[in-house]
């Protein structure tokens, strides 16, 4: 009987251990990284806002722009951002592929944003200018840069946070993007 | 001297994270503000509160709860507005719901299993008999007299 009792503080050493391993390294069930957070908008409209394009540029972005133009892709980024300028190539490349995106510039100053689209390119249909941060924390943006799949009814889908990479579209948005048009 | 410089010493406060031109003037209005702010997750150092973070999203985190009490919310108004856009994680407290209930029942539950792993050892304290041990034999008794005689000798 005793032997019995005795293994189980072993087995919930063991349990706590593997889970406190987990956190260590930010590994969730199935490899999913647990340190990024779920968005609580995904499967709500897009916030209501209107942002006025980066000075010197011509076409802002507000939210009704997202409800008409199909299946989109809503890019928030700075030039300040070292992630940004990571992941800009495949964005680039995504849009030569016709995929729509939008941009939201996250506090920036507006020469050094368009130096930034000058020299890496410009994928974005339109750019709205988020000078205060406002429509930013209404999109429930913490990190930098964070993506957001917008469907045609202007419905947020899914939220990337950190930088696109190849594996992301590969993985992630090319099989839900398929998903959602096939509809 | 020294007493001036320990009293000094034990009466400092951890630096604030809020710069002086977000406090408001209104000091009831202020308070509340900072009582909101403990209760709001920085979502960029996760485990500060918006009010205790340097992070730039913490700062415009502070303004904003100022300007919605400005404009005349109530305190869970304006912990609604931050949770509808950045969902339960921003809450330092976690609210108690089906999705949360694992994090608050297993305190409870590790202090059950404690209670009855302490219990079934005690019972089996209970349980062991003392062993009763055989008198010795009659030549053991005179072994034994034999060597205290030797060790008197």
């Amino acid at each position: 009987m005793f032997a019995r009792v005795a293994f189980l503080p072993v087995a919930v050493v063991f349990a706590v251990s593997v889970l406190f391993a987990m956190y260590l390294w930010q590994v969730g069930p199935g490899g999913k990284d647990i340190s990024t957070l779920p968005s609580a908008l995904i499967d709500k409209p897009v916030p209501e806002f209107e942002l006025a394009p980066i000075e010197g540029r011509q076409l802002g972005l507000k939210s009704s722009d997202l409800k008409s133009a199909g299946l989109s892709l809503v890019n928030v980024w700075a030039s300040w951002c070292p992630p940004c300028r990571v992941e800009h190539p495949y964005l680039m490349s995504l849009a030569e592929k016709g995929v729509t995106i939008f941009g939201i510039n996250y506090r920036d100053k507006p020469a050094d944003a368009l130096r930034f689209l000058k020299s890496l390119g410009d994928p974005y249909k339109r750019i709205g200018a988020d000078t205060t941060g406002r429509v930013s924390i209404d999109w429930g943006i913490y990190g930098y840069p964070e993506t957001f799949l917008v469907d045609r009814t202007g419905r947020i889908r899914y939220r990337h946070v950190g930088p696109i990479s190849p594996q992301v579209i590969e993985t992630v948005l090319n099989p839900l993007m398929d998903k959602i048009a096939a509809k | 001297m020294k007493i001036t410089v320990l009293s000094l010493i034990l009466f400092v406060t951890p630096a604030l994270a809020i710069q002086p031109d977000e406090i408001l003037k209104d000091t009831v209005l202020e308070e509340r503000a900072r009582v909101i702010s403990k209760e709001l997750r920085c979502l960029v150092c996760q485990n500060q509160s918006i009010d205790d973070s340097d992070a730039p999203l913490a700062r415009d985190l502070r303004v904003l709860v100022r300007e919605r009490l400005q404009a005349g919310e109530s305190n869970e108004e304006v912990i609604n507005f931050v949770v509808d856009r950045y969902g339960d994680f921003v809450l330092l407290r976690p609210p108690v719901k089906a999705s949360t209930l694992v994090l608050w029942l297993s305190p409870v539950a590790a202090l059950i299993v404690g209670i009855f792993l302490l219990l079934t050892w005690f019972r089996k304290q209970k349980q062991l008999v003392p062993v009763q041990a055989k008198p010795l034999s009659e030549e053991e008794k005179k072994k034994l007299q034999a060597a205290f005689k030797r060790d008197e000798g």
